[in-house]
C-alpha cells in the first residue's frame, strides 16, 4: 500500500509546485510545527513564517514561507502562500535582505501584537538560516 | 483640389502613422500572450482561496459574530468603489467601458441616497472621473513604474481598503475591472468584495467537516484580508490581459483604416497627376495647332 499523497503549492502568480509522491510534509502552523502524513484528518490551518519541509520518494525539499494557508482534504494538501522561496536557490545576501526587512518591521513601534509576533518569528527563522 | 505636393505629404504621414499602429499592435500581441498566461496561472490561487473561505464560513457556528469583512458592518450607507483602469491610452474602449459601468453604478447609488467614495487605480480612470467626481475621489493609485502586475502592488491596494474599512470609512466595497474573455471581448465587471458575496456556495460540496487550528474565527479573520488582496490581484491580472487585448484589436483596426486611407489618397493623387498631364498635353496641342 502506498503511503503517498498529493501536494500543491500555489502563490498568487502561479502554481508553484505540484507533487504526487509526497510521504510527509512538515508545516510551520500558527500554533507550532505540524507534520502531515497520508490519511490525516481534513484540516485547515494557517502558517507563520518558517520552513516547509516536503519529504517525498524523490528526496527532501525545504522552502521558506512568510505566511500561508494550508488545507488538507482527501489526501490532497493545498498550500496557499504569498511568499515562498526554495532554500536551495536562496542566496545568502537575499536572506540578509529579508532579515533586515523583518527586523525593521519588528522594531516598528505602532504595530499590533500579532504582527509583532509574526515579524519576530520571521527574524528568528531567517537568523537560523544564516 | 489639394495640390500634388500636399497629397504626397499626406500619404507619407498616413503611412508613417500606419507603421506606428502596426508596431503597437505587434507589441500588444506579444504582451497579451504573457498577460494572458499570468492571468491563467493566477486563477488557481484565487479559486482555492475562495473554496477555503466557503468551507470556513460554512463551519462558522455563530453567524452574528462573524468577522465584519465577511458579514459587513451592518450598514449600507457609504459605498467605496475601486475603479481599475490602465495607465496608458490607445487601447480602444477599454477604459471607457469600465468608466461607463462605474458611472451607471454611481448614478444608481446617488439615486438611492447613498454616499460614494472612489479609489481609482490607474491614471486613465482618474483622468476621466476627476471632472465629474473630483470631490468623491479619495485616492488615486498608479503602478506606472512596475513592469508587470505583481502581488505586492495588489497588496498595497488591499491594505489601504482594509484600513479604511476598519476606520469605518465605508460599508460596502465594489471593484470595477474588465474581465478578459477573448481578444475582441472584454466584459466590464462590478464585483463586491466587502462584505463578501458567497453566492456560489451550493456548487461546493463540503460534507466532510474540517478540523481547524486555531479556531474558525481566527483563521477567517486572518484569511479575509488576504482574500481582499487576492481578489484585487485577480482583477488586476484580468485587467492587464484585457488592456493588451483591447489595444491589440484597436491598433489592428487603426492599421486597417490607415491602409484604406492610403489607398484612397493614392487614387486621388494619381487622378490629379493624370489631370495635370492631360491639361499640359491639351495646352501643347492647342498651342501647336494655332501655329
Amino acid at each position: 500500500m502506498s503511503e503517498e499523497f498529493k501536494i500543491e503549492i500555489v502563490n498568487p502568480e502561479k502554481s508553484f509546485l505540484s507533487k504526487e509522491d509526497v510521504i510527509e510534509v512538515i508545516v510551520p502552523a500558527f500554533e507550532g510545527e505540524m507534520g502531515i502524513l497520508k490519511d490525516h484528518i481534513s484540516i485547515i490551518s494557517f502558517l507563520k513564517p518558517g520552513i516547509v519541509t516536503i519529504r517525498s520518494n524523490s528526496g527532501e525539499d525545504k522552502f521558506y514561507v512568510e505566511d500561508g494557508i494550508v488545507e488538507f482534504k482527501n489526501n490532497n494538501l493545498s498550500l496557499l502562500t504569498s511568499t515562498i522561496l526554495n532554500l536551495k536557490e536562496l542566496q545568502k545576501n537575499k536572506i540578509q535582505d529579508l532579515l533586515k526587512e523583518a527586523e525593521d518591521e519588528s522594531n516598528k513601534t505602532e504595530i499590533t501584537d500579532q504582527s509583532k509576533y509574526l515579524a519576530d518569528q520571521k527574524v528568528e527563522v531567517l537568523k537560523s538560516l544564516n | 483640389m489639394a495640390s500634388l505636393d500636399d497629397l504626397k505629404k499626406r500619404i507619407a504621414s498616413v503611412k508613417s502613422t500606419q507603421k506606428i499602429t502596426k508596431a503597437m499592435k505587434m507589441v500588444a500581441a506579444a504582451k497579451l500572450r504573457r498577460a494572458q498566461e499570468r492571468a491563467e496561472k493566477g486563477r488557481p490561487y484565487s479559486k482555492k482561496m475562495n473554496n477555503i473561505i466557503l468551507n470556513l464560513s460554512n463551519g462558522i457556528s455563530d453567524k452574528e459574530n462573524a468577522p465584519k469583512l465577511l458579514s459587513g458592518s451592518g450598514n449600507d450607507k457609504t459605498h467605496l468603489c475601486v475603479v481599475m483602469t490602465s495607465d496608458r491610452g490607445l487601447c480602444g474602449g477599454f477604459n471607457s467601458n469600465i468608466i461607463k459601468k462605474a458611472k451607471s453604478y454611481f448614478a444608481k447609488l446617488s439615486e438611492e441616497g447613498k454616499d460614494l467614495k472612489i479609489i481609482t487605480v490607474g491614471s486613465k480612470g482618474n483622468d476621466q472621473l476627476k471632472r465629474a467626481y473630483s470631490d468623491k475621489i479619495i485616492a488615486n493609485i498608479s503602478f506606472k513604474e512596475s513592469k508587470h502586475v505583481n502581488y505586492f502592488d495588489a497588496n498595497k491596494v488591499g491594505k489601504m481598503v482594509i484600513e479604511k474599512f476598519e476606520a469605518e470609512e465605508f460599508d460596502v466595497c465594489t471593484i470595477f475591472y474588465n474581465q478578459f474573455k477573448n481578444v475582441i471581448t472584454q466584459i466590464p465587471q462590478a464585483q463586491q468584495i466587502i462584505p463578501l458575496n458567497l453566492k456560489n456556495s451550493e456548487e461546493n460540496k463540503s460534507e466532510d467537516s474540517y478540523e481547524f487550528e486555531p479556531d474558525e474565527d481566527e483563521i477567517l479573520s486572518n484569511l479575509l484580508p488576504k482574500n481582499i488582496s487576492t481578489q484585487i490581484f485577480k482583477a488586476m491580472l484580468e485587467n492587464s490581459a484585457s488592456e493588451q487585448g483591447s489595444r491589440m484589436s484597436a491598433m489592428d483596426n487603426a492599421t486597417r483604416n490607415a491602409g484604406e486611407m492610403v489607398d484612397k489618397l493614392t487614387i486621388e493623387y494619381n487622378r490629379s497627376r493624370q489631370a495635370a498631364i492631360t491639361k499640359e498635353l491639351i495646352e501643347i496641342i492647342s498651342g501647336a495647332e494655332s501655329l
